[in-house]
């Protein structure tokens, strides 16, 4: 199968070992322009008037543009239209851009940026959600009315009820922090104008589709004439959607003001400044539990600061409100959740998408009421996880897929040997130095859109005369190797070599426009598409071959680059090609995959908020020192079910990736802020975990075809990066005996003998 | 002044000298292999090797290579565009996701595995520190350095590609 002879193939790789591989910054044009944009220090303020003319007269500059500037719309949103491509009535953040010098070299743009004045009367800011959503609060968007972005509530059963059948009930406040995505590659951009009149737009970006809606609105063209043109890209984790959208939108209307291809190429302290953040999360949790062990009710209230823009606030935390509870069943649930607009750096779409806030929370919730309880918080989950059959706590019946919460808790169970190496934690007690812990956390995740949005998407596969593949989908390659993914699938299912297969370069002009590549969408639904394309094809293949084979069409069997008859004969790929140009049939197809029906009710919570889920549990050993309260990971294990490995050795990556991203959100990334201005702009201050800082991790695969995925593939991108924050506070709690609510964890040195009652629970 | 990179010499203005190192590679030479993602040498992007050494160029000047052996990413390969097994490791074990890293880590293990070729896993591990990677966890990276290690210890392995003498070599 080509599954297996091509492990880890990817069609990308070679050219990226030998750096012959050309990212945005990497590419060249005759006569190049470079841009810069202008900041202000305000951090809420409104403006009165920019003055360009020094800049402007500056060595080597073009010219500098503005909001003026915009001949379409300077406002462009995915949900609330508040992004602005330049600030113009007021600045309400610090990143906010009022300006871009345009000049000759990069280095004179930045220089002349400098010279760009801006006079201001600043406002006072609200950096704390909380008080933003007091009456009488400063207003970030005053024609909003007020702070708050967006609600979302779940209504389910009788909560009094719920926390009257409770023996015990648990009450805590959990906080986690704003992180970075930190992808290697900053934002950068380069339109180039092009003879037809069309805008061309290179890019980092991972949906091509949203940032053509971005920069035709901001030049106020039909989306005809701008072509977004894939380039490969150093990293996204759902960060280079909007803010990457907004670049490429400034180059573009300097390249069409100007007539020349503008570049520009982010420095990362402006890439820190500017770029949204994932979403800083306060959440004040209640659970009931019964003696038997059993969770009775739930109450929550969920706080999600949206920062100065709405990005995809209400997305972001629409995930949070369904995935409140975790992977339990709950028959008693009342959540309220509330996206907030402050002066703080914007919050916005990054890989867990509201789910690595919540499971921090009811991951430590379910380990603190097993232990109230008296069991062991395995024994705890068992009693309460999702079950074939089981309906979640939006009414959600999960019957249509394999559920395999039980699957991949005991494969990382076993794997790890967890119940023995839980019995030697040290909790607060050890000889030496180092306190030893383990712990797990576990989740389901709904995979794609969900209700979010409408989610279908397209692959066109076109066979050239010569029985050569051309392949082109609507997901983006992003660096997780979707390309090679999407045509390794395209490859198995028409029964041919992968070498056979082009998979085109990108580009929006010629797929269909097939939504973003997020929400760990890809593989489902771009290897969705790709698999009814070659199913179609296929059909049409087998009609032309039918007779040769004598065999009717249906019968006839695709592998080894041939069509084969049921008696054996068989007739290669290449000429049923030949035989399909020769009868007039272009063997061309655009296959699509619609995602099945979800539902969701906005005033009670109920629906059926995605078609399918996935199943995942991650364990991690550690110690604390004593002395220094320095946490040393050991090793962690993982186990997802993904449904179907298309190409197993970048589905492991995909769990190292996002085990390593959730390591550093649980001990040490962190944007820092000083009175709204963000004080770690560069790799040294915001600090990513290196290899020294991980331990040896174990990569799981659980295999349970989907048979509503047209490839039975599921998702991994988001699940593998949604639970190690909580299994390390687990962990911790192991060793230390005490609970960090709070993210990132920072240990103080453990006390040498710390009596039961300073435990902080 | 006189420079040697991927086995070539040239010879360039002195007046080049106090040019930003890593924009003479990329903008002059078109050897865009050496990424700029911090600007600050805190991140290994921009990593090529000079005398076998590392080094972060994004803080370098011309100047400073000047006299020196310069090897960057394009100067790993082959001229029949035969992959260095260390590059072929990577390929193989899914070392590379978005490969923005790539080039500074695969310098970066190839100088140390010139040093030394028995290293550990853990020393490998440390070695790749100052190469920041945001997608792999570094475990595959670390598997494919692990795998190559096998051929610096030959005896007979020409693996430094300035002698561009290495043969394709099949798997372990």
């Amino acid at each position: 199968m080509n599954t297996a002879s091509n492990k880890g193939w990817r069609n990308d790789a070679n050219a990226k070992v030998t750096g012959r591989t050309k990212y945005t910054d990497d590419l060249k044009f005759a006569r190049l322009l470079h841009a810069a944009p202008v900041y202000t220090d305000h951090v809420h303020a409104r403006i009165i008037r920019i003055s360009t003319e020094d800049a402007a007269k500056a060595q080597g500059v073009i010219r500098v543009l503005t909001a003026r500037d915009v001949p379409g719309s300077n406002s462009f949103g995915q949900i609330i239209k508040d992004y602005r491509i330049f600030a113009d009535d007021k600045i309400r953040f610090n990143g906010d851009v009022v300006a871009m010098v345009v000049a000759e070299t990069r280095d004179l743009a930045i220089r002349a940026a400098a010279l760009v004045r801006v006079e201001a009367e600043a406002l006072p800011a609200v950096l704390d959600p909380e008080e933003a959503l007091k009456p009488g609060s400063v207003l970030v968007h005053e024609g909003h009315g007020s702070n708050l972005v967006n609600t979302h509530r779940i209504r389910r059963g009788d909560i009094g009820r719920g926390f009257g059948q409770a023996d015990f009930i648990l009450e805590h406040e959990f906080r986690t922090q704003s992180i970075e995505h930190a992808y290697m590659e900053p934002e950068v951009a380069v339109s180039v104008p092009r003879q037809d009149g069309v805008i061309e737009v290179y890019g980092s970006m991972q949906h091509p589709f949203s940032t053509r809606r971005f920069v035709a609105a901001c030049l106020g063209t039909p989306l005809s004439a701008v072509e977004v043109v894939g380039t490969p890209m150093g990293g996204g984790f759902g960060g280079k959607d909007d803010t990457a959208a907004i670049v490429c939108a400034r180059t573009a209307l300097a390249a069409s003001l100007l007539g020349r291809p503008v570049k520009l190429m982010y420095r990362r302290d402006w890439s820190i400044r500017e770029s949204y953040k994932r979403h800083p999360y306060r959440v004040s949790y209640k659970m009931g539990v019964t003696r038997g062990g059993l969770i009775t009710a739930v109450q929550c209230r969920i706080l999600a600061d949206g920062g100065a823009y709405c990005s995809v606030t209400p997305w972001v935390t629409w995930r949070s409100t369904v995935q409140c509870c975790g992977p339990y069943v709950v028959e008693n649930v009342h959540c309220d959740t509330f996206g907030v607009y402050t002066n703080n750096v914007v919050g916005g779409a990054m890989r867990g998408f509201g789910s690595p806030q919540m499971n921090f929370v009811v991951e430590q919730m379910v380990e603190i009421a097993a232990a109230k309880v008296g069991i062991s918080g395995v024994e705890f989950r068992r009693r309460n996880m999702v079950r074939q059959g089981s309906v979640t706590i939006t009414g959600q019946k999960l019957d249509t897929h394999k559920v395999a919460m039980g699957e991949v808790l005991d494969a990382v169970l076993k794997e790890t040997s967890y119940e023995q190496k839980l019995a030697r934690c040290s909790h607060g007690h050890a000889e030496g130095d180092e306190l030893y812990g383990i712990g797990l956390a576990m989740s389901y995740r709904g995979v794609s859109l969900g209700a979010e949005g409408v989610d279908f998407c397209a692959a066109v596969i076109n066979v050239q005369p010569d029985g050569s593949v051309l392949l082109e989908v609507g997901v983006h390659e992003n660096g997780q190797g979707a390309e090679s993914a999407m045509s390794l699938l395209a490859a198995e299912e028409l029964g041919i070599s992968v070498d056979r297969i082009r998979y085109r370069r990108a580009s929006t002009s010629t797929v269909p426009d097939s939504g973003t590549t997020v929400a760990s969408r890809g593989t489902i639904m771009g290897g969705g598409a790709v698999t009814v394309a070659a199913r179609e094809l296929k059909q049409e293949m087998a009609k032309v071959a039918s007779e040769r084979l004598q065999c009717p069409a249906a019968a006839v069997r695709f592998e080894k680059d041939a069509l084969f008859g049921q008696d054996g004969r068989s007739i290669s790929f290449d000429e049923t090609i030949r035989l399909m140009f020769q009868a007039q049939r272009f063997p061309y197809v655009c296959g699509v995959f619609k995602a099945p029906r979800t539902s969701w009710d906005e005033h009670t919570g109920k629906g059926d908020a995605y078609f399918t889920w996935v199943y995942g549990c991650q364990a991690v050993e550690l110690t604390v020192n004593k002395k220094t309260g320095k946490v040393r990971l050991l090793g962690a294990t993982a186990a997802h079910d993904v449904g179907r490995a298309v190409n197993p050795e970048m589905v492991r990556g995909q769990f190292f990736g996002g085990m390593a991203m959730a390591a550093g959100y649980a001990l040490h990334e962190e944007v820092r802020s000083k009175d709204g201005r963000i004080t770690t702009l560069n790799l040294n201050t915001y600090r990513i975990p290196r290899s020294s800082d991980l331990p040896e991790m174990t990569a799981i695969i659980v295999e349970n075809p989907d048979p509503q995925s047209p490839s039975g593939a599921k998702a991994l991108g988001e699940p593998t990066t949604e639970i190690l924050a909580p299994a390390i506070a687990n962990a911790v709690f192991h060793a230390t005996g005490r609970r960090e609510l709070v993210l990132p964890i920072k240990l103080t040195p453990v006390p040498e003998e710390f009596p039961e009652e300073e435990c902080r629970l | 002044m006189k420079l040697h990179i991927n086995g070539c010499d040239m010879e360039v203005d002195d007046a080049m000298g106090e040019r930003k190192l890593i924009n003479f590679l990329r903008d002059d030479l078109d050897l865009t292999g050496a990424k700029n993602a911090c600007d600050i040498g805190a991140c290994g992007a921009c990593t090529i090797l000079v005398d076998d050494a590392p080094s972060k160029i994004c803080i370098k000047r011309v100047k400073d290579i000047a006299g020196h052996r310069v090897l960057t990413i394009e100067g790993m390969a082959a001229p029949d565009g035969t992959l260095h097994p260390l590059q072929q490791a990577f390929v193989e074990l899914g070392a590379v996701q978005c490969g923005f890293c790539t080039p500074g880590m695969i310098l970066v293990a190839h100088a140390f595995l010139l040093r030394e070729p028995n290293a550990s896993r853990e020393q490998i591990r440390k070695a790749i520190n100052g190469n920041l990677c945001r997608c792999t966890g570094y475990q595959q990276i670390i598997d494919a350095i692990e795998r190559a290690a096998v051929h610096y210890r030959r005896p007979q392995a020409k693996l430094n590609p300035v002698d561009q003498a290495y043969a394709p070599i099949s798997q372990p």
